[in-house]
């Protein structure tokens, strides 16, 4: 198995003494679209950071694509491209020359370079923009344009920190399809996001990280796997004010035209349309109540907590 | 990398940073211009001419190649601070961080970009010059050479300033405290041999004295000290200021967390 990523007991403390990685493993296989989640805190950008070359390990090994971040540091970083949480551009400089400029800090020819840029830039809408100065740009556009940045050198792993962060929903799609797109064609993909819908739908493998430890590192279904129960919210076609009595699973009337049905893993919804169908209660339409990766992640966070105070 | 790509990636730091000071040519090439005319004017015309000779030259001869190095170190210095300093300001710095350009790179890149800025200024300014003196060049490869290692050794003093700044406060205290002092207690206005035996002893302590005697012996001929050893001290410092760059980019101090 070739590995993209392969972090082994990283290890993070702070001048002040705070400890923000305590000795994390995994890796990411090649062609993964891989999630690292975890709350505010938890240590991701400090894992990414250290990733990423900006802040230096207190020990363990990072390697990328087989190249040791410390023995072999050049080729490691070429292999990489990074958008960062945080806009990090000079705000001052044109859209093209700051594509352009990090093509060159990758020893990449100014001509190549500009057909790099134009390529990304029509890619990413942001073509029309490519004289203005990157403050002129939207949040929407200023974060492509970190991607375009990015993506300039070819990069075989691209590490996004938050990459939809503020971003409304029509341009979160339009960045997920071309995150997709770029996957499929084999670049590999590790992503942090506070938004559990986006991971749910774009990643395979995910790691969920907590106070500096990996609380769950395995493939989306399989975690999806665990979760015991699903809530869903079901909109009735006509009012009612009464539930009938039921068995087997739990239910409750949230207003006269929703109710909310809860049900156990390995249950079927057909038991509770069967038993809705012959008490003449219709269903349009249902929805699950929250996201189910949401679900799993609060449980396991709220156990690794419970955990630790524990001990 | 290769010795290319090292190539294209180091023309890549030293485009943006000429870039970068001639898109804001009114702050940094005209004010340095305007300080130095206004130098020429009062203590060359109005002050120097009730001064009269020193080292067998008008006054106005004895300063101008002190001017001219006071604004190349000045200038060489302040657009590495200001320049490193905002792009570590702004996080930008991370783009060169990320990538595979090595320290030394980095370093010599922005050092170019200073010793550009630094030329241009002491070119203006040596244009200038000509309208109030004639400038008589006594060996032009001792002042070819004296500034542009003048300019290199301020460039990367700039560099050292940029990493410990945490605010831009701290960008202005170097030059207001260290940089200004030593300009102007470094012989740019008189001669050593004005002064008393011990502060005539005292200033051999002081490095811009031997620049700017360096630079005025490859002007007018005459020196206060021996310039083979102004270029032994030159040289000397620009290894270790160059050396300490290098080992604090290396060890990630204020760069990196």
């Amino acid at each position: 198995m070739n590995y993209a990523l392969e972090i082994q007991q990283l290890h993070k403390t702070y001048a002040n003494g705070f400890t923000a990685l305590k000795g994390i493993s995994f890796k990411v296989e090649e062609g993964d679209f891989f999630a690292l989640l975890g709350p505010n805190g938890a240590g991701k950008s400090s894992t990414l950071g250290v990733v990423s070359s900006l802040v230096n390990k207190t020990k363990g090994k990072v390697t990328i694509f087989g190249h040791d971040l410390d023995g072999d540091s050049n080729a490691a970083k070429r292999l990489m491209g990074i958008v960062p949480q945080e806009f990090n551009f000079n705000a001052f400089e044109k859209v093209q020359d700051i594509v352009i400029q990090q093509a060159g800090y990758y020893g990449i020819e100014r001509n190549q370079a500009k057909l790099r840029c134009e390529d990304l830039l029509l890619q990413l809408g942001l073509w029309d923009k490519r004289d203005q100065a990157a403050r002129t740009l939207s949040g929407g556009m200023k974060r492509r344009l970190m991607i375009a940045r990015a993506l300039v050198h070819q990069p075989k792993l691209l590490i996004l920190d938050e990459p939809t962060a503020g971003v409304d929903i029509e341009l979160r799609r339009s960045m997920w399809a071309f995150l997709q797109h770029i996957n499929a064609q084999g670049t590999t993909i590790i992503l942090t996001t506070h938004y559990l819908e986006e991971a749910e739908s774009l990643c395979h493998n995910i790691a969920i990280i907590d106070q500096g430890d990996i609380v769950e590192n395995t493939s989306m279904k399989t975690l999806l796997r665990q979760l015991n129960t699903e809530t869903f919210i079901l909109d009735l076609a006509e009012e009612v004010n009464e539930l009938p009595a039921q068995t087997g699973y739990s239910a409750c009337l949230l207003n006269p035209h929703q109710m909310q049905v809860t049900i156990n893993k390995g249950q079927s919804l057909n038991e509770v349309f069967t038993f809705l169908s012959a008490m003449q209660v219709h269903v349009t339409s249902m929805r699950n109540k929250t996201n189910r990766l949401e679900e799993l992640f609060v449980n396991l966070v709220q156990s690794n907590q419970t955990q630790l105070k524990g001990v | 990398m290769t010795n290319y790509e090292i190539y294209i990636s180091w023309l890549t730091i030293v485009r943006k940073e000429i870039q970068r000071f001639m898109r804001i040519w009114v702050q940094t090439l005209i004010p340095p211009s305007i300080t130095m005319v206004l130098y020429f004017i009062i203590f060359g015309n109005l002050i120097g001419t009730r001064i009269g000779e020193m080292g067998g030259f008008t006054y106005m001869q004895f300063v101008v190649p002190g001017l001219i190095m006071m604004s190349v170190i000045t200038n060489s210095y302040s657009n590495v601070v200001s320049s490193f300093y905002s792009t570590k300001y702004q996080g930008n710095l991370e783009e060169m961080l990320v990538s595979p350009t090595p320290n030394w790179v980095i370093l010599t890149g922005y050092v170019a970009g200073g010793v550009a800025r630094g030329l241009a200024v002491g070119t203006i300014v040596t244009t200038l010059s000509l309208f109030f003196t004639d400038l008589n060049v006594h060996n032009f490869a001792i002042i070819a050479v004296v500034v542009l290692m003048t300019s290199i050794l301020f460039s990367l003093g700039g560099f050292i300033n940029a990493i410990y700044a945490n605010s831009f406060d701290d960008i202005s205290i170097i030059p207001t405290f260290v940089l200004t002092p030593l300009t102007y207690l470094g012989g740019v206005f008189y001669s050593i041999e004005l002064l008393p035996d011990f502060w005539a002893s005292v200033s051999q302590i002081n490095p811009v004295l031997y620049m700017v005697n360096a630079f005025r012996y490859g002007i007018l001929g005459v020196s206060d000290i021996n310039v083979g050893l102004a270029f032994a001290v030159i040289v000397a410092f620009i290894v270790a200021l160059f050396s300490f760059c290098l080992y604090l980019l290396n060890t990630g101090k204020g760069i990196r967390k």
